[in-house]
């Protein structure tokens, strides 16, 4: 039997894999039509990489504790599907390197300004330049911040209030940060020296591929009480921040990576294929982990917070506005693994739900949503592709139980880069973003063909999708006026 | 070109191959490096050297191509060049190798995303009919 002769579809855009095969629980996807063609197009291909075999896989392993998720965003990753989500029993289950990846805690952060659309059109070109010229980015940047070994173990610690008490930023910036920019269980004795090194030169710095920051306008308001909560209204210019932890993550993932191979044979967990490799969430390496990823998030923080005091600046100066009427709306990451407490069968549990390209998307009335947000549940900040729009969700009461709280990360790949190389070229996107009045400054001309809008899925079906499932919902959509990659 | 890009939805799989376990190593990280600068352009100006060991053929393909990556951040070292040894020993196999490079210059080099980590996807070392392949999916 094919994987999808155990699919079925039991709602609008719900689908359920039956337990099968290995399978302790059920796969439960949430996406449209598009995607669910996509994903059978990939199961039926021996060869190719399949999102819904990764999401059996996830329900393969030991302690997960009900249906392994996939959001309407899914695509192959590798370990767990990106946009996949899975819970796990604190003394039975494991904690997965696949469940999070290299890139620990990469997310977005959305500054709002008091500057309208009509304010910076005249200027944008100028606006684009001096943020390209005062953001570190691409292959081999460094970061301003000129950090010692020692000072590094305080920013993997402390994350983002660090960077702010080191003079860059403020402290509503912290308040409006998921975690409050400090990931809990910080242990940089579980941070190789390696990694450290490696991060070095690079705190403030945005990175490649598909990192970004964008200048943006409210293109329109879809929520209009959760958005004046946000402090967000219709033609108000923003800006999103997309970036992780960069090398400092990425090394912590290699080095964790070997670690949970061994920790699979020793502990005998019997995983699925060797990317899932883990180990126990209780054991010395589970626990070594753990806090190495919250180093791994406080990075990524601290990350964002350095480069919004660099935005701040810059767009303040650009655009003749005091830097701290430039807030921080929300920062929240899409890569991590994390101990909440959640209701599962009607009793409240502690447990490690792991986020693979998913957000956390909490609903209204939980203590760890921002005061001023906590009707509503906090925002929720969907990329979206070079030419298309983002948007900010928030989370709801339904999600809390659908999805354990999570949320959409972006619209997600439809294609690999080498197809978008074969089927987009880079001067012409460029013509093209240029004649919709969007400018683009990318330090890596190459790569703009693989990050084409066209390589992505339709990011307005993939939020109807969220949103028909009843696990986010949308309040604004973004549309952006300047483009800055790596 | 002794390596092929295949297609993966989100991340970069690669295929090299040689005629020993060595050359196949070394063409998966010319495939890897050439995703991230034009290698063609990168002078082998400077060496650097490894000794790696490894339980498997497998593991020790990831060894390599992730020591690699971290002179790029730490000494702004990309590579172009590799000469590779791989030999077993009583626990299991060991590398020898040394790249060769030069310091990156980003408006030369034009340098197009950056290769975070060496995945288990799809990872893979075998024989097939006197041809070595090395095959892996890094996260980009």
């Amino acid at each position: 039997m094919r994987i999808f002769d155990h699919m079925e579809r039991v709602g609008d855009v719900e689908w359920v894999l039956a337990p099968h095969d290995g399978m302790l629980v059920a796969g439960r996807i949430y996406a449209d039509a598009v995607t669910i063609d996509q994903l059978r197009r990939e199961a039926d291909d021996p060869k190719g990489w399949s999102a819904v075999r990764q999401l059996k896989n996830v329900a393969s392993l030991p302690g997960i504790v009900a249906p392994a998720l996939a959001l309407p965003d899914v695509h192959p990753g590798y370990g767990f599907p990106i946009g996949g989500v899975g819970a796990f029993d604190l003394d039975d289950g494991v904690v997965v390197v696949g469940g999070v990846g290299f890139d620990i805690n990469c997310g977005v952060r959305l500054l709002r300004t008091p500057l309208r659309r009509g304010d910076v059109a005249p200027a944008i070109d100028r606006i684009a330049a001096d943020l390209y010229q005062a953001v570190p980015a691409g292959l081999g940047s460094k970061g301003a911040l000129r950090l010692s070994i020692k000072e590094i173990d305080r920013v993997l610690r402390e994350g983002a209030p660090y960077v702010v008490r080191l003079g860059s930023g403020i402290e509503s910036d912290l308040e409006y940060t998921e975690e409050k920019g400090q990931a809990e269980g910080a242990e940089p004795d579980a941070v190789s020296a390696l990694a450290k090194q490696r991060q070095f030169q690079q705190v403030g710095t945005l990175g490649s591929g598909n990192h970004y920051l964008e200048v943006q306008a409210v293109d329109e308001i879809l929520e209009p009480r959760a958005a004046r909560a946000f402090g967000l209204a219709a033609d108000q210019v923003v800006v999103s921040i997309h970036t992780g932890s960069r090398a400092l993550g990425h090394q912590i993932g290699q080095d964790y990576l070997r670690e949970m191979a061994f920790a699979s044979e020793k502990y005998g967990i019997r995983i699925p294929d060797q990317e899932m490799v883990c180990a126990p969430a209780r054991s010395p390496e589970g626990q070594r982990y753990l806090a190495a990823v919250a180093c791994g998030a406080n990075c990524a923080f601290a990350n964002r917070q350095a480069i919004t005091h660099l935005v701040r600046t810059s767009l303040a100066r650009s655009c003749g506005i005091d830097p701290e009427t430039i807030q921080t709306v929300y920062d929240i990451g899409h890569n991590h693994v994390r101990i909440e407490e959640h209701e599962v069968g009607g009793v409240l549990r502690r447990l490690l739900v792991h986020r693979k390209g998913a957000t956390r998307a909490f609903g209204p009335g939980r203590g760890d949503v921002p005061a001023a947000y906590r009707e509503f549940g906090h925002p929720t900040l969907v990329g979206g592709t070079m030419g298309t729009s983002s948007y900010v969700m928030h989370g709801t009461s339904a999600g809390m139980e659908l999805a354990f709280g999570s949320g959409i990360h972006g619209a997600g790949r439809a294609l690999s880069r080498n197809q978008a190389i074969k089927r987009f070229r880079s001067d012409e996107i460029l013509s093209d973003l240029t004649a919709k009045g969007i400018r683009l400054l990318a330090h890596d001309k190459r790569g703009i063909a693989e990050e084409a809008p066209g390589a992505y899925k339709d990011v307005d079906s993939v939020v109807r999708a969220a949103e028909a499932a009843g696990i986010n919902v949308p309040v604004a959509r973004l549309r952006p006026l300047a483009v800055i990659k790596g | 070109m002794p390596f092929v890009y295949l297609d993966h939805t989100a991340d970069l799989a690669i295929r090299a191959w040689g005629s020993s376990i060595g050359e196949a190593f070394a063409q998966a990280a010319l495939a890897m490096f050439s995703k991230m600068i034009r290698t063609d352009r990168v002078r082998p100006m400077i060496a650097r050297e490894y000794t790696l060991q490894a339980n498997s053929l497998r593991e020790l393909l990831v060894a390599w191509l992730a020591a690699l990556l971290v002179p790029k951040d730490v000494e702004d070292l990309v590579f172009s060049r590799f000469d590779v040894d791989v030999h077993t020993t009583e626990l299991g196999f060991e590398l020898c190798g040394r790249a060769l490079g030069e310091p990156l210059d980003a408006g030369h080099h034009e340098p197009s995303g950056e290769v975070k980590g060496i995945t288990y996807l799809g990872l893979d070392v075998r024989e097939e009919t006197g041809v070595w392949y090395a095959e892996f999916v890094a996260d980009v």
